[in-house]
């Protein structure tokens, strides 16, 4: 093995699940990569890396994007949200609690990137139909499930409690399951 | 994971930094706009500039104006463009075509003048770097770009779509483009050499790799759209194998102006993804002082289908794409018929 | 009951929505290297030279392993132990994997493969069945029974010819179900390393930990208790995980050798070169009818285009014929079926393993039948079905069967009387039935041990924890699991401690494959809980002054069944135990019956129970461009008894999603270069772009009924819901494509252009027909002669030949020399 070539690395200062984090990478990863390796965030999934699946999919300013194809030093100031900043504390979020429910997560692998999904769904509209619900998951693949219990779950969560707008900062407002 | 080489990254502060940046780096700078197109060629090793230069932040393209017309900013999202008010009212053909590109998250992403830019696609191409040493590489994509050789490239002077053809036919795959060429809209180009205005269908080229008829340092910042007009009616059909994710397989774009007793008094009629640049059907003029009877409908139809060269270096069977390209015409223009009937 | 049957939230279900569920990939282990396989570019080839040394001078590497560092061959199936972690000698599709680097980032070990230069001396191309069965050199594997041949079976359930020439009718059609790919979400994953003690653990994104770790010790050459798999749960499996794949030997060699943890991940290319799908096959049914439709005799050719490598070959071969006795009554059989190597990525099991296309074949047939002598297809249907409690033609031994009811449901749901035939020309319905297994009869490697093991322990805490070898895919197994231990100790699911598919530590289950879990792993469970209740019962009716048989278990308590209030809480009765009898703990163990099929190749197809699925689809075609929209779909399944509605529904709406995707675009397809201009034969679309599967706006509504009518030999009366509500789909799609339109497409995926293409030659007053024409001369072995039960048989064969077909192959690879 010969020495390790100086790896060219990027910093930067961003905000994820409500946290300032300032974050050394080697400047070729994307967000993805960022939040699985240099951040610890494994929640965050990945079926292609190529924009193809929506496993990866957080929020940016409050819009689902796809993190494999942000690259990481364009996501210096950004506020990123992940499946593990929809729950505040130990009890799960109501859109978390549906699909816990209603089968939404069979593995499971997909969930991530639906969830952020479907909360911001639900932070612009309140109670979506079946074919906004659709439309909205369209970007996301789930191979177990045929995604019927994933619309079910939605509309589980919107019917739970009516949606407040979210907060400024573009951080989606979070309301838990009581007691969970 | 597919990882993407290494680049240095600029964060454009204006437009024309941009351009300074784009110029100085020459042909080993890119721009990078939503990315969406970019990144997985990068991490395919399609594309593998040494400087990035990003101008997805820059605010004065994200803005949408009004002037004599409508002005979109070159980095104004998918989604937003898609969301426009006057948008969705006067120029339903694009608000279509912007809504139906690739998936939600994209289009959040996305943006227009990198969808006007988007790099052609062949099957042969969108693969990875060791797929296409598998097939020796192509003329579009040679074997040694990126310091990733491995085998002798040889296949670097042939088109696997059409071998003894001296030409790439990979496909204009943009969903905006056919429907803001139906719209008469103009582009902006701005280099640090200067600014020019062209009719948007004058970006094209029919090559699949030289597909930009516009210079590696210019920057698209300005999208025009002609006033609004109430006797124009729009649409945008497109033909894909799901109704997310897939790029078009044949996109109809049709912008129709009523005239006099409901005669046509100017029609555009543009078709996406059955070559390498968006196709406008020269018979559209000949709809002009014409009514939309079914005869005429069908005449032009197969007229246009006629221009429509699919080839198989996409999803579904090629026969099939051309057959349906005649309906679709036709389909699109009987819509706009009934949408002006219905007024 | 008070969990089994009841909606629930799985028990892994937290993990799963806050993201902490723990996959292959999200292990992340200090001083961990990261590897990438360099995978030939060439179908077919010898390999000549491989020369590594820039790559190991390339920053960040570590090591670089070749074949030269894997001796060993192995394999699923002990009758093809033909694979090599990394190959040696010689290539056998674009994608085969044959150099390793292990790097200190993927990035940098992804930069030295490209530094690897490999020479090779090319092959001719095998690209199809069709073509192996023309070319008998090269040969792509130096075993099998004929040139390309991997496998030849014939057997002859009573003879057929006579029965067909006395049939009133004899339908002969050729149908071709193409090849699919698992296309789990989550891309294949792990990571070795030395524990503590020098020994090596592997977590793997693997459905069969059992069988990894066989072959993992075999090809390392280690003793398998110096080896822990640890299955981490499954981002999807569907079968696709359950072979011991390259990745994971290579990443075990490399943690030995360089003493570091080792990740390996696919990319979703790599996935599809993985592979072990859909195998795609080519059939010939012929049947004879009576008048009125019943069957008179059956008779059945498949090829099966295996790939590059054996994987689950000699089982997928057979599965291909051996279940379809078990739907309806087949009085005579012949099944004729043939699996030949090409240079492709090997094909496998995927959900339904082997018998969705010949599942397919017959119920459209049967449609055909129907609609020739003007039958109702549901009537049809009804009036031959297998009977319950009853052994078939081929000497699979049928308990309950609840098909009946499963049909009238989806019958009266979708209002097909009134419906079928009736709708506007463009709007059809389609029905097709099917049966599944629940559980193989029989392992992958002969033994006579337990298919299942459980162990149970419990402590003065309360706690009650399970030990089970079994493999969460998403299926929901672990929920399953718990739900039947709390069921029997009167608890909630949340109070069971689970720990399952780690070698180390929990007793042996042979994995999620052949939908074997539920009933395998829950009869084991049933065995182990139902022994702890015993000691529970005794030490606390001595508490409570009753006879054991007195004491219940519900709602956390252990009481007297006839005075409720009298009783403790669980914990108190687990101490009264601990005090008798010391520390506590029990096992169960399943293993199925024997088989009633007694010939060889008769361990393909028996299971101790088989689930039953009636499906009707409805559709729109656009007549214009054949463009098929399915609409709704109703599914009856015939499940036993439900364990968590929930669950089984998911299951269900699942199978339903995947079987129309297979119906309607799904595809491993290759594209092979002008042979005069390039070798190349490559995967024409690895991608999840190009790899059309449905997504959330392709989903129809689907409305299940299922069925439960408690088989004896399930716990609790479960069957199976994993596999089988697939397996109707594409059947039930064809056929309501013929009654919207009026055309047949006898292959899947039905494409517009095809359904486009039989509307014209329709219209041009040919046949409304489209599909395949012709099915080659194959050179069929003699029949192995089986007499069904009616004709006097024993479940023997009386013509069994001599014994050689098992026999190990005698080499494995090829002869060139490798110089690194
Ligand atoms: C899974 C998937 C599906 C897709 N489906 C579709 C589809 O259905 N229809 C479709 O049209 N597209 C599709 N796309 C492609 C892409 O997402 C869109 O075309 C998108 O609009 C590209 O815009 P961008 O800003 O992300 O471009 P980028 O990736 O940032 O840029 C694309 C190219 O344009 C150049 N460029 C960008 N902005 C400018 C500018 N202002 N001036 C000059 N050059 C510029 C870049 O240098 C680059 O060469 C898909 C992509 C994926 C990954
Ligand atoms: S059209 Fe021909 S040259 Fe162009 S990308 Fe495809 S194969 Fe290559
Ligand atoms: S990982 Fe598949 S879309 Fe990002
Ligand atoms: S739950 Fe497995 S992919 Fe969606």
């Amino acid at each position: 093995m010969s020495p390790r070539r100086d790896a060219r690395k990027a910093r930067i200062a961003l905000t994820v699940n409500g946290e300032e984090r300032d974050v050394v990478f080697a400047g070729y990863k994307t967000l993805l990569e960022v939040l699985r390796e240099d951040l610890g965030l494994t929640g965050t999934k990945h079926g292609c890396e190529l924009g193809e699946c929506g496993a990866c999919a957080v929020l940016v300013d409050g819009q689902p994007v796809l993190s494999c194809l942000l690259l990481a030093v364009e996501c210096a100031g950004a506020d990123v949200t992940t499946v593990e900043g929809l729950a505040r504390g130990p009890a799960l979020s109501l859109l978390q609690a549906a699909f816990a429910d209603k089968g939404a997560a069979q593995c499971g692998y997909c969930t991530p990137g639906i969830l952020v999904t479907a909360q911001a769904l639900l932070e612009r509209k309140a109670h979506p139909t079946r074919a906004e619900i659709a439309e909205a998951l369209s970007g996301n693949l789930c191979r177990c499930t045929g995604y019927l219990q994933i619309f079910e779950a939605v509309e589980e969560a919107a019917r739970a409690e009516p949606h407040a707008q979210g907060p400024a900062a573009g951080r989606p407002h979070v309301r838990t399951e009581a007691g969970a | 994971m597919m990882r993407a080489p290494d680049f240095r990254y600029h964060a454009a502060r204006s437009v024309k930094d941009a351009a300074r940046a784009l110029k100085d780096g020459g042909p080993d700078a890119m721009l990078i706009a939503g990315g969406t197109d970019l990144v997985p060629n990068l991490k395919r090793r399609q594309q593998t500039p040494a400087l990035l230069i990003g101008i997805r932040h820059l605010r004065e393209l994200r803005r949408i104006r009004n002037g004599k017309g409508l002005m979109i900013g070159g980095a104004v999202r998918l989604s937003e463009v898609a969301a426009d008010r006057k948008v969705l009212r006067h120029y339903p053909a694009l608000a279509r075509a912007a809504g139906l590109v690739a998936t939600p998250q994209i289009r959040n992403m996305g943006t227009l003048g990198g969808n006007l830019c988007l790099d052609t696609r062949c099957t042969y191409y969108n693969q990875s770097y060791e797929w296409r040493q598998a097939i020796n590489f192509c003329m579009k994509a040679p074997g040694a770009t990126g310091g990733h050789a491995c085998a002798t490239p040889t296949g670097d002077a042939i088109c696997w779509v059409a071998t003894s053809s001296p030409r790439c036919w990979a496909v204009s795959s943009t969903d905006t483009a056919p429907a803001l060429i139906a719209l008469g809209a103009r582009v902006t180009l701005v280099s640090s050499d200067g600014e020019r205005d062209i009719p948007l269908e004058e970006l094209y080229a029919d090559d699949g790799m030289a597909y930009l008829t516009k210079s590696a340092d210019e920057i698209l910042t300005v999208v025009h759209l002609p006033p609004e007009d109430a006797a124009v009616r729009s649409t945008y059909w497109k033909l894909r194998r799901r109704g997310s994710f897939d790029f078009p397989v044949l996109g109809v774009a049709a912008a129709v102006r009523f005239g006099e007793g409901n005669t046509v008094s100017d029609a555009r009629v543009v078709l996406g993804a059955v070559a390498s640049h968006p196709v406008l059907v020269p018979e559209s003029a000949e709809l002009v002082g014409r009514r939309l009877t079914d005869d005429v409908v069908e005449a032009f139809a197969d007229a246009a289908a006629a221009h429509a060269k699919p080839m198989d270096n996409t999803d579904l069977a090629l026969g099939w794409r051309k057959k349906v390209a005649r309906r679709y015409v036709a389909g699109a223009l009987r819509e706009l018929k009934e949408a002006h009937a219905a007024k | 009951m008070k969990v089994v049957g009841q909606a629930r939230r799985r028990v892994d279900a937290r993990a799963k929505v806050t993201g902490q569920t723990r996959f292959a990939d999200d292990v992340v282990l200090p001083r961990m290297l990261y590897g990438k396989l360099l995978r030939s570019a060439h179908p077919h080839a010898l390999i000549v030279e491989i020369a590594a040394s820039a790559a190991r001078a390339a920053p960040g590497v570590h090591l670089v392993l070749t074949g030269a560092d894997f001796p060993t061959a192995y394999g699923i199936m002990p009758v093809s132990q033909d694979e090599h972690a990394l190959c040696r000698g010689k290539v056998r599709y674009v994608g085969d994997p044959v150099a390793a680097v292990i790097a200190a980032s993927e990035r940098e070990a992804a930069d030295a493969l490209a530094l690897i230069r490999v020479t090779y001396e090319p092959l001719a191309t095998i690209a199809s069945p069709e073509e192996a069965l023309r070319t008998a050199e090269p040969r792509i594997q130096d075993y099998g029974e004929g040139p390309n041949l991997h496998r030849l079976a014939h057997f002859a359930f009573g003879d057929v010819e006579p029965a067909l020439a006395g049939a009133d009718q004899v339908f002969e059609d050729v149908f071709f179900y193409q090849g699919s790919t698992h296309l789990s979400l989550e891309q294949h994953a792990t990571v070795a390393a030395l524990d503590a003690d020098g020994r090596l653990t592997l977590w793997s994104s693997t459905q069969t930990p059992h069988y990894l770790h066989r072959e993992l010790a075999r090809a390392l050459d280690m003793p398998a208790h110096h080896i822990r798999v640890i299955a981490t749960p499954n981002g999807g499996g569907f079968g696709g995980k359950s072979d011991p794949f390259n990745h994971e030997i290579v990443a075990a060699k490399a943690a030995l050798v360089t003493g570091r943890p080792v990740k390996i991940t696919l990319t979703r290319e790599e996935v599809f070169y993985a592979h072990r799908g859909r195998h795609p096959v080519l059939m010939r049914l012929k049947t004879g009818v009576r008048q009125d439709g019943t069957i008179v005799a059956m008779d059945l050719e498949t090829l099966l285009d295996g790939g590059a490598y054996g994987s689950y070959g000699p089982a997928s071969t057979l599965y291909t014929g051996q279940l379809q006795t078990v739907t309806y009554h087949v009085p005579r059989y012949r099944f004729r079926a043939c699996r030949a190597f090409t240079n492709k990525p090997p094909c496998g099991p995927k959900r339904g393993h082997g018998t969705p296309q010949p599942r397919f074949a017959q119920e459209v047939q049967l449609d055909k039948i129907a609609v020739a002598l003007g039958r109702d297809p549901a009537d049809l249907r009804l009036q031959q079905l297998a009977p319950a409690n009853s052994v078939t033609a081929n000497w699979l031994t049928i308990g309950s069967m609840g098909l009946k009811p499963c049909i009238e449901r989806v019958v009266q749901g979708s209002a097909w009387r009134e419906r079928r035939g009736q709708l506007p020309f463009g709007r059809g319905l389609g029905m097709a039935c099917s049966s599944y297994l629940c559980g193989a009869g029989l392992p992958i490697y002969w033994n006579e041990m337990p298919h299942s093991g459980v162990q149970l322990q419990l402590d003065r805490s309360g706690r009650v924890t399970v030990f089970c070898g079994a493999t969460e895919i998403g299926q929901g197994s672990d929920d399953v699991l718990a739900a039947i231990i709390a069921e029997v100790l009167g608890l909630e699911t949340t109070d069971i401690k689970l720990v399952t598919g780690d070698t180390d530590l929990t007793p042996v289950d042979l994995g999620s494959y052949s939908s074997r879990v539920t009933l395998m792993m829950g009869n084991a469970a049933i065995q182990a809980a139902e022994r702890a209740k015993a000691i529970l019962s005794a030490s606390a009716g001595q508490k409570l002054g009753l006879p054991a048989e007195r004491v219940a278990f519900a709602d956390r308590r252990v009481f007297d069944v006839e005075n409720p209030s009298a009783g403790m809480a669980f914990q108190e009765a687990v101490v009264a135990a601990e005090v008798e009898h010391g520390t506590l703990g029990t096992t169960g163990s399943y293993r199925p019956p024997r088989s009633a099929a007694r010939y060889r190749g008769g361990g393909v197809g028996p299971s101790v129970a088989y689930s039953y699925t009636a499906a009707v689809v409805e559709v729109e075609v656009d007549p214009a461009t054949g463009w098929v929209r399915v609409s709704k779909v109703w599914i009856g399944h015939d499940i036993g008894r439900v364990i968590n509605p929930v669950l089984a529904r998911g299951q269900v709406e699942g199978g339903v999603y995947m079987g129309l995707g297979e119906a309607l675009m799904e595809e491993q397809a290759f594209r092979r270069l002008p042979p005069r201009l390039s070798s190349a034969l490559v995967h024409k679309i690895p991608s999840m772009l190009e790899y059309k599967s449905p997504t959330a706006l392709e989903m129809p509504e689907v409305v299940t009924y299922f069925i439960e009518d408690p088989d004896p030999s399930g716990p609790f009366g479960a069957k199976e819901v994993g596999q089988g509500p697939l397996l109707p789909i594409a059947p039930a799609v064809a056929n309501a494509v013929f009654d919207a339109v009026g055309v047949r497409v006898d292959q899947v995926p039905i494409t517009p252009d095809l359904v486009l293409a039989a509307l014209g030659a329709k219209a041009k007053g040919k046949s409304g027909r489209v599909g395949p024409e012709a099915f080659p001369a194959v050179p069929w072995p003699e029949a192995l002669v089986v007499p069904p039960p009616w004709e006097g048989g024993n479940g023997k064969a009386i013509n069994e030949p001599a014994k050689s077909r098992d026999a190990l192959p005698t080499h494995h690879s090829g002869t060139a020399g490798v110089k690194v």
